[in-house]
């Protein structure tokens, strides 16, 4: 079975890869932090979990302090890439549409090959295991189609990973610190000071008031998810339903959609922003969020008018 | 008035003020995770504990990041890149803004169906989507100064997350959905998520009028940069790589 544990072995390995080519090319640093995070990866369930505390932070300071340098990979010559593309011609979409297709295959019907206590993909899991065993085959395709050997393979996905580099890390450690801020109680005392100064007894204001709460507190904490039940419990059911007698459905779903406004606008959300900024190898990270921030802003200007109208 | 400790706040300014002050991002979250923990008057030890004990509960974010490269770097050596440009040159009726659009509503129209993995940064933009739109501006306009290539790229990026946001929730299953029904019936209001999913279809039809009139406008866009640029630098060869 497609189990996280196989997919986390799988991470490990491509990040040991990682590591062993930078420490091939004198990159210490760049290799202890890719060396931890596929510690983290293979021991991380066997592993006090103060220990793996101490390694994120290690990572974090390497990261932090500009030791994670970007390696330099041999690729072919441009004359030598046409040549390829010359004699592979369309087969070369292939294996590139195999993953998005074969994912959804996956999910939608391999998902249902099981047995007593034993199923072909983990079903609490099912995109991130579709995802690995079509990337599997993937790879497979691809490596007959260019007859190159397996190694190559490893080496192409460091190629990319050391093109994002720290950026790699910062999903899961803004994930981690919104974990953080939920033990600390931020959200509640963020909800009892906006019932504490807020007063608001038009209900266009309250509605302005829920979808502009919604969208900040969502650049903040860099998920809308984490932001919906703080600012709904602080804002949403004591003002907009239980006192101006708005609909709760109406209210939920675009509530939900201002968050997803707010989420197009921090750098918090780096798996959308950050990440693809470096993955595109853009020199300014900010570019992404950019090149959103007019359709956010105006998307939810456009939100706080269906709310009035729809909700009343 | 405040009778309640406002210090769990401080990690939030710690976060503002080092994205405010451009410090590394990594550096920034760790310090106000850090503060967080301090503020809180959490011992050392357990602060580490509850980092790692997170840390390993989001192991599962990278991976939709991690397992597409392997592919997509082998097929980049041999020219899958330059295979998508040549492949959009043919369109003679292609340019950059129109195909973010036809992307667009398909990543939308497809995420609302469920399946939003038909799509993404690793497997779809870097590879595929970014290359032919900087393709298509390059057709039209014989040249590709890298701020233009950049602004194209950034906006391929935004129109994957824009159709993703706005058309996954639309779709029943989805877990946002599931999130919303679970935490209105804690607070004790019952709603059919049936009917949260179809409001958000207003919102979706109006992502996709406002991205979409901002991606047909983009191309006359460009073509002012372009135009702007060659007179800031008219010596300077446009460069190819």
């Amino acid at each position: 079975m497609i189990s996280m544990t196989l997919l986390y072995y799988v991470a490990a390995i491509l990040f040991f890869a990682v590591s062993f080519f930078s420490f091939q090319d004198k990159r210490y640093s760049s290799a202890l932090f890719w060396f931890s995070y596929g510690l983290i990866f293979l021991l991380g369930d066997f592993m006090p979990p103060a220990l793996v505390g101490a390694l994120v932070v290690l990572m974090a300071l390497v990261a932090g302090f500009g030791g994670v340098i970007g390696g330099n990979y041999q690729t072919l010559e441009l004359q030598q890439r046409l040549e390829s593309v010359k004699r592979l011609g369309n087969r070369l979409f292939i294996p590139a549409l195999m993953i998005p297709l074969l994912t959804v295959f996956s999910a939608l019907v391999l998902l249902h090959i099981q047995g007593d206590g034993w199923s072909l993909l983990d079903p609490k899991n099912a995109t991130l295991s579709a995802l690995g065993l079509a990337a599997f085959f993937a790879v497979l395709a691809a490596l007959y189609l260019t007859k190159e050997k397996p190694q190559q393979a490893l080496k192409e996905s460091s190629r990319l990973i050391e093109a994002i580099g720290w950026a790699f890390l910062l999903p899961q450690l803004l994930a981690t610190l919104g974990l953080l801020f939920n033990q600390a109680g931020v959200g509640e005392t963020v909800s009892k000071l906006t019932t504490l100064y807020l007063n608001l007894n038009h209900p266009l204001l309250a509605v302005a008031c829920y979808a502009i709460g919604m969208a900040l507190f969502t650049v903040i904490m860099g998920n809308a998810f984490a932001a919906f039940p703080v600012i709904t419990a602080g804002i949403g059911i004591p003002l907009l339903v239980l006192q101006h007698g708005g609909d709760p459905a109406i209210m939920a779903a675009i509530g939900m959609f201002c968050g997803y406004c707010g989420t197009l606008l921090t750098p918090m959300a780096a798996n959308f922003n950050i990440v693809p900024a470096a993955l595109l190898e853009l020199p300014d990270k900010n570019a992404v969020i950019k090149a959103q921030a007019p359709t956010a802003l105006v998307l939810l200007g456009v939100n706080i008018i269906l709310m009035y109208l729809l909700m009343f | 008035m405040i009778d309640f400790s406002l210090w769990p706040l401080l990690g939030i300014a710690v976060v503002m003020l080092g994205f405010i002050l451009k410090f590394n991002p990594v550096l920034v979250v760790t310090v106000a995770a850090f503060a967080t923990g301090m503020a809180v008057k959490m011992p050392i030890i357990s602060w580490l504990e509850s980092l790692g004990t997170a840390f390993l509960k989001t192991r599962n974010l990278p991976l939709i990041l991690l397992l597409p490269l392997a592919v997509i770097g082998l097929l980049e050596r041999h020219g899958l890149r330059e295979k998508a440009q040549s492949w959009i040159q043919n369109i003679k009726a292609a340019t950059s803004g129109r195909l973010l659009l036809v992307y667009l509503a398909l990543r939308e129209s497809t995420a609302a169906a469920g399946l939003t993995s038909l799509g993404g940064h690793p497997q779809m933009v870097r590879p595929l989507l970014s290359p032919m739109a900087e393709a298509a501006f390059e057709q039209k306009h014989q040249s590709l100064p890298d701020k233009i290539k950049y602004k194209i790229r950034a906006m391929s990026a935004a129109t994957d997350n824009i159709g993703l946001f706005f058309g996954e929730d639309i779709f029943v299953a989805f877990g946002a959905i599931i999130l919303m029904h679970t935490f209105l019936r804690e607070s004790g209001i019952e709603t059919d998520p049936l009917h949260i999913a179809l409001w958000g279809i207003p919102t979706a039809i109006a992502a996709f009028l406002i991205h979409g009139t901002r991606l047909i406008r983009f191309d006359a866009y460009l073509a002012r940069q372009l135009k702007d640029e060659l007179k800031q630098a008219p010596s300077q060869e446009p460069r190819h790589d």
